[in-house]
């Protein structure tokens, strides 16, 4: 029999045991003070969980509170499961994004599918159908076996879990670095759909109601988890293992079933996915968002295992979870609904009216804490900032200048770098279909889901190039928000909120905090300017290996809505004879982009410049011209720049070709990553009509149908390539990096 | 025309069938929740792809023991179409109402993508709206896709005719391209690719609508014949 030694509250104290769980001297004081005496070892457990980090954004809360989370657009901001946006028609969209890196470095397969398994559950238990998972992954270079096991693994992971549970896989995007080898980023992000009258919130209102245990068992995995994700990973972070969870995605449909059936019964009253911190943060923000107290009996709670204490069953991370609040005296109406799933769902507590939160276990009352504490009275840190040294260095550096000699030939390499490269290998395993809504599948700029029984549809997006945002944190989160925004406009959509990921390292380093704080600032800015609140989202500190942190990698969850399914545009050429335009200016911006990684092997210098009035104006005027349908193709000029972007647009249709006229430096013209450009395409006889909705718009070539790529500049042939080498080069270039040797 | 939709516990596909059925052909159609014992009273049966059971021992495996089958089988005795599409074609393998077996896809990876089919038999009652011959577009989303059988029974299947979908550019290693095969009667049809995702233009292919065409036009044939 396994049974967990637990020390007295006395030699918690006397020996520090508080510390192994993560709290500081200091607030295992202030938990004295709040109590009036010493915490037992489960109270303990509970303070650690709720006043991490991963729960209490203890030193993210001031940097988050300068976010814009408001707007006519906005149903629910902040600090539900998920945001939510209205779309019209009594309509909302639920979504939010969230990060698993720490349980994916050290067990991949279930780290990621956890991590799409807690975000799911985030959005039904706001009542919301799940209708399309994206995620946002970074990885070390495909070079090493570990890195090619973990990248593997993680899209098993991802792929094992969204495509049993039934929710298509419909973008996302993968970025790879050196500075994510030991620390490789997995966040998930899930958006549903839900009519605005079923909207639920996780909350414990009315005296006596009865609280409901609903799903899988609690076993003794993941506990301590949040603790875990708010720690740097070391070299025997292999030994957490064990606290990574197993998920099962064929309870977790159980469950979507079952939960959007209960959502229909007015005899729920709350309703909240056991997730990071399970039970304790469940019951206590439910209990704590209504106002009220909670009691709870743990010897009625489902268990896995023997001889399970409170403190393992409080902080256990078992998955496939829910806590539901129910009407005393009609507890039998939603239990027959999870019956039908052949789902448990046990009473195992009551609504109280003393802010308690109260824990029976084997008759004994094992934890009694005032319940407001465990959310509100974490402690808020204002950690010290320091700009670091590296970004003075690279602001008084010369601007960078590549030597290209040979352009064919770099551009083969830019297409073949795992960032820019095909990640066909990739979403091929992803189920992006099911549901039979999906319009645009992975590859294009963002995917659209239309909205069964209406001519409207929804656009989603994540994005971030973290390389600008190492280089010059305010300047590149700026363009996180603006290039997803930009991705969202190119499919035809109006951009309507965003989620955010913020994965940084650790923020003790005051040079570290600086880069939180810069990037905060620009996001906040660009959302402002482009209108798009910040709805919801999730903070991932200490992402380092080594004592190596990360670059800051705030990803930009985004949606936007298609007024009309006529709107909905893709990247890719359509036809020959259409007119190549290019929106927006070139200037020779090569920080932080491919062709430095390529020529230089790192980054420095200056990021590209973003003026946000520009973004803001050609996004409005490109929508304006795909709402009047003109425009046939739209793209955003990212990695690689325009050489990149135009080889994209011609990997979709064979035999299609084109012909580019370019002025100016060779190199800036095709591998720049100025910000803020559109490359479209038009019929020959509607560029006049673009010219006159498009501000910086200019013809610089016509789609042919030769297959081959010709780009003259300054009217000298700089590049001439077969399209389906090209192709070939940029499709294969991940699934031949997998199978060479390490 | 009346379809039932059999729901099993971790079905995915059943809502996107019953789509189909009601919006993209426009008649009726029905979820029938596995518990049911049921289906006298339907025109024809589909069973929708998904995980059933979570995938746990082996594809279709526990839903094959579920108490809807048997009449499932009553119903296939009787000669009521029935449709089992991914894990629906797994479930008919497994029950017995078609021979074979699905293996792990020979690159053993979970593959999504548009496949080109061609039609080995139009003169069925799934079929008869395609060419004989004919390419169509249809969508592939599974993992354990792989079609094996013995000599014998490709042998069989050959000489009945029961190939009614074979692949252009095999995805995953099935025997001799085979992406749908029917019984020998004729009313029970098994496939990998899910016709139910090609039926509308906006969704990529509206290339499996004819499928359900021909179910319709067949029930309308027969319910005159014998009326």
């Amino acid at each position: 029999m396994l049974q967990t030694l637990e020390v007295s509250p006395e030699l918690i104290e006397q020996e520090k045991h508080y510390r192994e769980m993560g709290l500081t001297d200091e607030e295992y004081q202030s938990i004295v003070r709040i109590l009036g005496r010493r915490p037992n070892f489960t109270e303990t457990g509970i303070f650690s969980v709720m006043w991490s980090e991963h729960c209490s954004y203890k030193t993210s809360k001031q940097l988050l509170r300068k976010f814009p989370t408001e707007g006519p657009q906005v149903i629910q901001g902040p600090g539900e499961g998920a945001g939510i946006v209205d779309i019209g028609d009594g309509q909302a969209i639920a979504f939010k994004i969230e990060s698993h890196n720490h349980p994916s470095a050290v067990e991949p397969y279930q780290g990621a599918a956890t991590g799409v398994g807690g975000i799911i559950r985030d959005i039904f238990s706001m009542g919301a159908r799940p209708i399309a998972s994206l995620n946002s992954l970074r990885f070390g270079p495909l070079t090493t076996g570990r890195v090619k096991y973990l990248f593997d693994e993680v899209v098993h992971g991802i792929a094992g879990y969204g495509n049993c549970v039934g929710v298509p896989t419909v973008g996302g995007e993968i970025q790879f670095d050196a500075c994510y080898e030991g620390n490789p980023l997995v966040n998930a992000m899930c958006v549903g759909l839900i009519d605005q009258k079923d909207i639920q919130k996780g909350i414990a209102a009315g005296l006596g109601n009865t609280v409901l245990y609903v799903g899988s068992k609690t076993g003794r995995d993941g506990i301590h988890g949040a603790t875990f994700a708010s720690e740097d990973l070391t070299e025997d972070s292999e030994s957490k293992r064990s606290n990574v969870q197993v998920g099962d995605p064929f309870m977790e449909k159980l469950l979507i079933e079952a939960c959007l059936e209960a959502i229909k019964s007015d005899a729920l009253v709350g309703m909240q996915d056991m997730g990071a911190a399970g039970l304790t943060s469940s019951a206590s923000e439910m209990a704590s968002k209504a106002g009220m107290g909670m009691e709870m009996n743990l010897d009625l709670i489902p268990q896995r295992e023997a001889n399970m204490s409170a403190y393992e069953m409080m902080l256990s991370e078992s998955q496939e979870r829910m806590l539901l609040v129910v009407e005393k005296g009609r507890e039998h109406e939603i239990i027959e609904i999870f019956k039908k799933y052949s789902l448990e769902a046990v009473a195992v507590g009551v609504v109280t009216d003393d802010k308690q939160f109260r824990l029976l276990h084997h008759g004994q009352v094992v934890c009694d804490i005032p319940v407001d504490t465990l959310a509100e009275d974490a402690p808020v840190y204002h950690k010290p900032s320091q700009v670091p040294a590296y970004y003075k260095e690279f602001q008084a550096m010369a601007a960078y200048e590549p030597k290209v000699d040979d352009y064919n030939a770099t551009l083969r390499q830019l297409l073949a770098q795992p960032t820019i490269a095909s990640k066909e290998y990739v979403y091929n395993q992803y189920d992006s279909m099911v549901q039979a809504n999906t319009v645009v599948a992975p590859g294009s700029d963002a995917a659209v889901v239309r909205i069964r029984d209406y001519d409207k549809a929804i656009a989603m997006t994540t994005d971030c190039n973290s390389r600008y945002i190492y280089l010059d944190p305010e300047v590149g989160g700026k363009i996180a928000v603006a290039e997803a925004a930009r991705n969202i406009v190119a499919s035809g959509a109006k951009p309507l909120a965003l989620t955010d990921g913020l994965n940084f390292g650790n923020p003790d380093k005051p040079e570290n905090f600086w880069q939180m704080e810069k990037s905060v600032e620009g996001m906040s800015a660009a959302s402002l300017a482009l209108d798009t609140p910040v709805i919801s989202g999730n903070v991932s500190l200490y992402n380092e290996s080594n004592g190596q942190a990360i670059f800051p990698t705030p990803i930009v969850g985004m949606v936007g809505l298609h007024r009309s399914t006529k709107d909905i545009t893709t990247s890719f050429f359509k036809s020959a004879g259409d007119v190549i335009m290019l929106i927006g200016q070139t200037a020779a911006e090569f920080g932080g982009s491919e062709l430095q990684n390529v020529l230089a092997g790192n980054y420095f210098g200056k990021a590209p410049q973003i003026d946000l009035t520009v973004e803001r104006k050609r996004q409005d005027q490109l929508l304006a011209a795909i709402q009047s349908g003109i425009i046939k193709s739209a793209h955003d000029v990212a990695e690689g720049g325009l050489a990149v972007a135009v080889a994209e647009s011609l990997f979709h249709q064979e035999q299609l070709g084109a012909e580019l006229e370019l002025t100016g430096d060779a190199t800036a013209e095709l591998f720049s990553e100025t910000q803020s450009r559109f490359l479209i395409s038009v019929a020959a006889d509607q560029v006049d009509a673009l010219v006159s909705l498009v501000d910086d718009a200019k013809v610089i070539g016509h789609v042919t149908d030769s297959n081959q790529l010709k780009i003259n500049i300054n009217d000298k042939e700089e590049v001439n390539q077969a399209v389906a080498d090209l192709q070939a080069d940029w499709k294969g270039a991940i699934p031949c990096l997998l199978k060479s040797k390490a | 025309m009346r379809f039932a939709v059999i729901v099993f516990p971790g079905s995915n596909c059943d809502r996107d069938m019953y789509h189909a059925a009601k919006d993209a052909l426009g008649e009726e159609a029905e979820l029938v929740w596995y518990q049911e014992t049921a289906l006298e009273g339907y025109n024809a049966i589909l069973i929708p792809g998904g995980f059933s059971y979570g995938d746990y021992l082996r594809c279709g495996a526990i839903a094959s023991t579920s108490e809807i089958v048997k009449s499932l089988h009553r119903e296939a005795e009787k000669g009521t179409p029935i449709l089992g599409v991914c894990n629906g074609f797994q479930i008919l393998l497994e029950t017995g109402l078609l021979p074979g077996a699905l293996l792990r896809n020979k690159e053993l990876k979970f593959i999504c993508q548009h496949e080109n089919l061609i039609v080995q038999n139009n003169k069925t009652l799934f079929t008869s709206a395609y060419q004989q011959g004919q390419v169509i577009s249809i969508p592939i989303a599974h993992g354990e896709g792989n079609y094996f059988c013995d000599d014998e029974t490709l042998a069989s299947l050959k000489a009945n005719n029961q190939i009614v979908f074979s692949y252009q550019n095999n995805p995953n290693g099935s025997v001799a391209n085979i992406a749908g095969i029917i019984n020998q009667q004729g009313n029970v049809l098994g496939m990998m690719p899910h016709p139910e995702r090609a039926t509308e233009l906006i969704l990529g292919s509206e290339d499996g609508l004819n499928l359900f065409k021909s179910m319709l036009a067949n029930w309308r044939e027969s319910y005159v014949t014998n009326a």
